[in-house]
């Protein structure tokens, strides 16, 4: 039988012994023990929180499945809405730099006064290269305007409705304009042809020209302003057993590709037909 | 009534033509969706305003183009009696109908747009017309006219059933 004193020396020991791991402990002694005995258990728990883990995954897969799904659904569709987005942005853009190219053109020939108009399509004929405007005679314009863009001549208005025109092109076979060749100041005559390909006739003889002079409008016939661009020459046809020198030219302006032109609507075509002799019958 | 149908019909082929289409040539030539049309409207077993669409669609490209009026006139009524008559001839194979009409069609009115420039004393290249122009316009109207007959075939049997002999 354990006396009084007996159960306290025990406990008394028990303690002293808990305080003395305590202290070895705080102080950094009993660490290799410890790893030593906690090793196989951090080994037990890595292993089944890792087989764990890898049953939830699996088992919550699913979910995350769909959820995930959803999510690059969500995404896809916010893509698509961006890039249709940046399309017209970039359009616009696009827009905004030919308004502004034809603005800077507008301040260059401050004279004239310009109204600016979308092409919203062509002539169906294709032996006609003409094309059609949303501008009309409600926003001014008039037959026989002329139509340049920033880069040179297009055509002038051949018709007009009150919200719509139509330009024939300097390209249509039945376009002819009076221009000036430079530097050797020759006047000549552009037509255009069923291709769209730009000659020059009636270039006199004597006229020295060559590959890469510039052809600007005349301003004779009363039909364009002079002085505007029209193209460049690429080819010369010179004989001498003809009356005339012809040539090619290559347009400044991309007929292909026109999207917005200006139309000068200060300027009034002179009409010179009653100036012209008529033929005297014998 | 129903031929009133033609005008938002034949408007509609004629802004997506002159917006769209004439921005795709071959070689120079272009696609003639009204005349193809047309055709495709003359031949259907039912239908009894082949001219009227034809008239329709003559006034529709005449206000377009710069074309003078009387040339699609002239033109696209060429084409409606030729269809008309190869109808009644062709009954029985209506995509040979189609195909023929069309060909001869454009080959017409083609003629007709260059004999009427020529008239104007605007100079024409007619080998080389024929050879960029008039061969690639038809060459694309073929290629417009299968789908074209199918889409107007079905507009055809909408507005104008067949009756059933009992």
């Amino acid at each position: 039988m354990r006396t009084p004193s007996t159960r306290s020396l025990q406990t008394t020991v028990l303690a002293l012994l808990i305080i003395g791991l305590i202290v070895l402990a705080l102080g950094g002694y009993l660490a290799p023990l410890s790893r030593l005995a906690l090793n196989p258990f951090v080994e037990a728990q890595t292993w089944l929180s890792t087989r764990f883990l890898a049953i939830q995954n699996y088992l919550n897969a699913p979910q995350d499945l769909a959820r995930l799904r959803s999510r690059n659904l969500e995404l896809e569709a916010e893509v698509s809405r961006l890039q249709a987005e940046i399309i017209v942005l970039k359009q616009q853009i696009s827009e905004t730099r030919v308004l502004s190219a034809l603005v800077d053109f507008a301040r260059v020939h401050p004279e004239n006064r310009y109204v600016a108009a979308a092409v919203i399509g062509r002539d169906p004929n294709p032996f006609l290269k003409y094309i059609i405007i949303n501008r009309g005679s409600d926003d001014g314009l008039r037959r026989s305007m002329p139509v340049v863009t920033q880069q040179g001549l297009v055509g002038r208005i051949s018709a007009v409705t009150a919200g719509a025109a139509r330009v024939q092109l300097i390209t249509d076979n039945s376009s002819s304009v009076n221009i000036r060749i430079e530097p050797s100041k020759a006047q000549a005559v552009l037509q255009g042809s069923i291709t769209g390909d730009l000659t020059l006739d009636l270039i006199p003889q004597a006229a020295t020209i060559e590959i890469g002079d510039l052809v600007l409008t005349s301003g004779l016939g009363g039909n364009y302003p002079s002085d505007i661009l029209v193209g460049q020459i690429t080819s010369v046809r010179r004989k001498e057993t003809d009356l005339f020198q012809g040539a090619a030219v290559q347009p400044v302006v991309d007929f292909a590709k026109l999207e917005i032109v200006l139309i000068v609507t200060n300027f009034q075509p002179v009409d010179i037909e009653p100036l012209i002799p008529s033929d005297i019958s014998p | 009534m129903k031929v009133l149908i033609a005008i938002p019909i034949l408007g509609s082929l004629l802004v997506f033509q002159s917006a769209v289409l004439n921005y795709f040539p071959l070689l120079y030539g272009t696609a003639d969706l009204i005349l193809i049309t047309i055709i495709a409207w003359a031949l259907q077993k039912n239908v009894q305003t082949a001219w009227q669409w034809g008239i329709i669609g003559a006034l529709f490209v005449g206000f377009v183009s710069e074309i003078p009026y009387f040339v699609p006139i002239i033109g696209y009524s060429i084409a409606v009696g030729i269809a008309l008559a190869i109808r009644q001839r062709i009954w029985q194979v209506p995509i040979l109908a189609m195909l023929v009409t069309v060909f001869i069609g454009s080959l017409l009115v083609n003629m007709v747009t260059m004999i009427s420039l020529i008239l104007q004393d605007i100079p024409i290249p007619l080998m080389q017309s024929i050879n960029i122009i008039v061969i690639p316009s038809i060459f694309l109207n073929l290629l417009f006219s299968i789908p074209l007959y199918i889409i107007f075939s079905d507009l055809a049997k909408w507005l104008y059933p067949e009756e059933l002999e009992m």
